[in-house]
C-alpha cells in the first residue's frame, strides 16, 4: 500500500467495565473486549476479520462505526481521528463510513416501509438528496441491490431473508460511503442465499470503489472476498496478511488450527487431513492468560510465551509468503495444513 | 419492458438463481393488493409490453408511510368504524345533553321512587324519583370527562417518563422507577379517602388529577418495558449508525414499535377509571351531588339491584358500552399500526 490507507487503527482498545455493589458502584475489573488491535484498510480493500464467537470482532465493528466508545487508540480515517468526535463532526463522519448488520430480521424497523427504511439516510443527512429526488435515490438503489423499485411500500416481513440482507446492502449504500463495515452480514442467511449477497457485495465494490471490513467466522466465505485477512484471538489481532498468506502459509498456531477446522468437500481428502483439535474453551476475556493469550491452548507453548507478549510483527527468520505479520514466539509454516 | 424481467429472470447478481425471490407462502396470502410476485410482474409485464406509453414504474408508485398505510386501513375497518361512531355520539351526548333529554336530571319527584318505565321516562325513576334516561344522558359528560381525561392524562405521563427512564437508563430510570413504585405502594381507595378528604373543593379536575397521580405508574411500567424491549433491536443500532439523534430514534423507531402494549392497558385502564370515581363517589369522596354522573347511580342504585333493576342496568349499561367502544377503538388502531396483520 503506497497511498495513505483510507481506515487506520492503531492500539485500538474496549474495555467494558465489570462493578460490583448496590448502593456504591465500585468497578471490580474489566471484560477485555478489544485490546490493542492495529491494522489498516486501504482504498477498495476488502479486509476479512476472522476469529471464533467472542474474540471481539463485533465489538471492534461498533468502535469502528463510533457506536461504543473506544476506551484508549485511535481509529484514523484519511488520517484524522474519528474515536473521539461527537455532534456534528461525527455526523458528517458517519457519512463515510456505514455498516451492514449481522441479522437481516432484526436490523429492518418492522414498522417502516422499505420506502423509508432506505430513504431514512437521507432525512437525516438533507444535503445528500434533494427532497424532490430522494424516491428516486431509493428506487435507484433497490434497483442496485436487485431489488424490484416497485417494492418501496412492502414492509420487511414480506420478504426472505436474502432480500432483507439487500435492503440493509441499500440502505448502507444510500449515503454513497467509501467504508463498509460488514458484520457477519451473510451468517444468518442460507448458503446458496449466502453466495448471492456475497457476489452482490463483490459487484457493488467494484461499481463503487467501496472498502469493506467483513467481519466473518467462515473462513471460506472470507478467503473469496478478502485482499487481507485478520485473526482474531481474544481480542487480539493473531496474524494479519493477504489472503495467500493466511490461508496458504499460516504460521500462527490458531490460524492452523482454524484452518484446518475448515470442512472439506473431497471424502478422500477429509480422511487424510491433518485435523488440529485444540483442548479447552476460550479463556475468559475478563481474565485473559499472562504473556501470549493463546498459550493455555497452544501445543508450543513454553515458558516464554506466559512471560513475553508476542508482538504482531514479521518474524525475522522466514522469507516468502510465510513472512507476515504473526503475534507467535515460534511462528513457522505448518506443511501439512490442508485446506 | 427488459426493466421488469430482470426482477424475474436469472438475477444477474447471483450465482443461486431466482430461489429466493420468492415470497414465504404465509406472507403470499396475507398481502392484500399484491398476488405472488412472480404472476403479477409478468401480468404487469405483459400490459406494459401491450401499452408501451405506460410511465416508467418507478413513476406510478406513490410512497407511503406507516401513519399513511394505518389510516388507510383503518378507514376500512367496520370495528373502527363501528366504534368511531360510538365514541362521536357519546361525546356529543357529553357536550349537549339537552339534544337528547329535556327533562332535568335534579328535578325529582319522591312520590314515583324506584317506579318502572313509563311514557315519557323510558328506563323508570331511581330512589328519589328522578328521570334514570335523562340521568343517564347528563351522566355522560362527568364520566366520559374523568374516564378520557384521567386516562390522557396517566397514559401520557406514563408513557413519557416510563419511555425517557427506558430509554437513557442510569440514573433517571433508578429515579422515576423508584418515584413510580411509591405510587404503585399507594392503596388507590386508602390514597383517595386520605387525598381527597383534606382537598374542600371536589371538582371533576380534582378527581381527574388524582386518578392520574396514582395511576401513571402502571403505564410507565409497561411503557419502561416496551421501549427497552425495542431499544435493543438492531435497527435502532442501525439508525444511530445512520447518524440519527434521540429525538428521531424514540419517536420514529422505538414508539411505533412500543406503543402497542401501552394501547392495550390505557384502554381498559379507561373502563378501570370510570368505575373507579365511582367507587369514591361511593365512598363520599369524589364527586358529589348535584354533580351527575353514572358512577354515583350505579354506587347508588347497587343497594337496591333487586328491587329495581332498571336503576343499574341503564348507567351501568352506558359504562360498559362507553368502555368497549375504546377497547375496539384501541385494538384497531393497535392493529392498524402492524404491517405484519395487514
Amino acid at each position: 500500500m503506497a497511498e495513505q490507507p483510507i481506515l487506520e487503527v492503531k492500539d485500538l482498545v474496549k474495555h467494558y467495565p465489570l462493578s460490583q455493589g448496590v448502593l456504591f458502584r465500585k468497578q471490580t475489573g474489566a471484560v477485555k473486549a478489544v485490546d490493542g488491535v492495529s491494522f489498516a484498510l486501504g482504498k477498495g480493500e476488502t479486509l476479512g476479520i476472522v476469529g471464533e464467537s467472542g474474540c471481539g470482532k463485533s465489538t471492534l465493528a461498533k468502535v469502528l462505526m463510533n457506536l461504543e466508545r473506544a476506551t484508549s487508540g485511535q481509529v484514523l480515517y484519511k488520517g484524522e481521528d474519528i474515536s473521539r468526535l461527537s455532534g456534528a463532526a461525527l455526523k458528517a463522519v458517519r457519512r463515510n463510513i456505514q455498516m451492514v448488520f449481522q441479522d437481516p430480521y432484526t436490523s429492518l424497523n418492522p414498522r417502516m416501509t422499505v420506502g423509508d427504511i432506505i430513504g431514512e439516510p437521507y432525512e437525516i443527512h438533507p444535503e445528500v438528496a434533494p427532497k424532490g429526488e430522494r424516491r428516486r435515490a431509493v428506487q435507484d438503489l433497490l434497483d442496485v441491490v436487485g431489488l424490484n423499485p416497485e417494492y418501496i411500500n412492502r414492509y420487511p416481513h414480506q420478504f426472505s431473508g436474502g432480500q432483507r440482507q439487500r435492503i440493509g446492502i441499500a440502505r448502507g449504500l444510500a449515503l454513497k460511503p467509501e467504508i463498509i463495515i460488514c458484520d457477519e452480514p451473510v451468517s444468518a442467511l442460507d448458503v446458496s442465499v449466502q453466495a448471492q449477497v456475497i457476489n452482490l457485495l463483490d459487484q457493488l465494490q467494484k461499481d463503487f470503489e467501496l472498502s469493506y471490513m467483513f467481519i466473518a467466522h467462515d473462513l471460506s466465505i472470507v478467503r473469496h472476498i478478502s485482499d487481507r485477512v485478520g485473526v482474531m484471538y481474544l481480542g487480539k489481532m493473531v496474524e494479519i496478511g493477504s489472503d495467500l498468506e493466511i490461508y496458504d502459509h499460516a504460521t500462527h498456531p490458531y490460524t492452523q488450527a482454524l484452518l484446518s477446522a475448515v470442512p472439506v468437500p473431497d471424502p478422500t481428502a477429509r480422511e487424510t487431513r491433518d485435523r488440529i483439535v485444540l483442548s479447552g474453551d476460550i479463556p475468559s476475556p475478563a481474565n485473559p492468560p499472562s504473556g501470549c493469550r493463546f498459550r493455555t491452548r497452544c501445543w508450543k507453548a513454553e515458558d516464554r510465551c506466559s512471560t513475553e507478549v508476542p508482538l504482531l510483527a514479521v518474524p525475522s527468520l522466514l522469507s516468502g509468503p510465510a513472512a507476515h505479520a504473526s503475534a507467535c514466539h515460534f511462528a513457522e509454516v505448518r506443511q501439512t495444513v490442508t485446506t | 419492458m427488459p426493466d421488469q424481467d430482470k426482477y424475474n429472470e436469472a438475477d444477474p447478481l447471483s450465482e443461486a438463481g431466482t430461489g429466493e425471490e420468492e415470497m414465504p407462502s404465509a406472507v403470499e396470502s396475507r398481502t392484500f393488493d399484491l398476488g405472488t410476485m412472480e404472476g403479477q410482474s409478468l401480468i404487469k409485464a405483459e400490459r406494459l409490453a401491450d401499452h408501451p406509453e405506460t410511465p416508467a414504474i418507478e413513476d406510478r408508485v406513490v410512497a407511503r408511510s406507516l401513519w399513511q398505510d394505518a389510516w388507510r386501513d383503518l378507514r376500512r375497518n367496520p370495528i373502527f368504524i363501528i366504534s368511531g361512531l360510538l365514541i362521536i355520539f357519546l361525546v356529543v351526548m357529553a357536550i349537549w345533553p339537552g339534544l337528547f333529554t329535556s327533562t332535568d336530571p335534579l328535578k325529582c319527584d319522591l312520590s314515583k321512587s324506584q317506579q318502572g318505565a313509563e311514557s315519557g321516562h323510558p328506563f323508570g325513576f331511581d330512589t328519589q324519583g328522578c328521570d334514570v334516561y335523562s340521568r343517564t344522558v347528563h351522566g355522560a359528560r362527568a364520566s366520559i370527562t374523568v374516564g378520557v381525561c384521567a386516562t390522557a392524562g396517566a397514559a401520557l405521563t406514563g408513557t413519557v417518563l416510563g419511555g425517557l427512564a427506558g430509554f437513557f437508563g442510569g440514573w433517571l430510570d433508578s429515579v422515576v422507577s423508584r418515584i413510580a413504585d411509591i405510587f404503585f405502594g399507594i392503596p388507590i381507595l386508602l390514597g383517595g379517602l386520605v387525598f381527597l378528604s383534606v382537598i374542600p373543593s371536589q371538582s371533576i379536575w380534582i378527581v381527574v388529577a388524582f386518578i392520574v397521580v396514582l395511576g401513571w405508574p402502571q403505564l410507565a411500567r409497561i411503557g419502561r418495558g416496551a421501549v427497552i424491549t425495542a431499544k435493543q433491536q438492531d435497527y435502532v443500532t442501525a439508525a444511530r449508525a445512520l447518524g440519527a439523534g434521540n429525538a428521531r430514534l424514540m419517536l420514529r423507531h422505538i414508539l411505533p414499535n412500543a406503543v402497542a402494549p401501552i394501547i392495550v392497558v390505557a384502554t381498559i385502564a379507561l373502563g378501570t377509571y370510570i368505575a373507579l370515581e365511582a367507587t369514591l363517589s361511593f365512598l363520599g369522596v369524589g364527586l358529589k351531588p348535584p354533580t351527575v354522573s353514572w358512577g354515583i347511580d350505579i354506587s347508588s342504585a347497587a343497594d337496591t339491584f333487586r328491587n329495581a333493576p332498571h336503576m343499574l342496568l341503564y348507567p351501568a349499561g352506558a359504562l360498559s358500552l362507553t368502555v368497549l367502544a375504546f377497547i375496539m377503538l384501541g385494538d384497531a388502531v393497535r392493529d392498524a399500526l402492524d404491517p405484519k396483520l395487514r
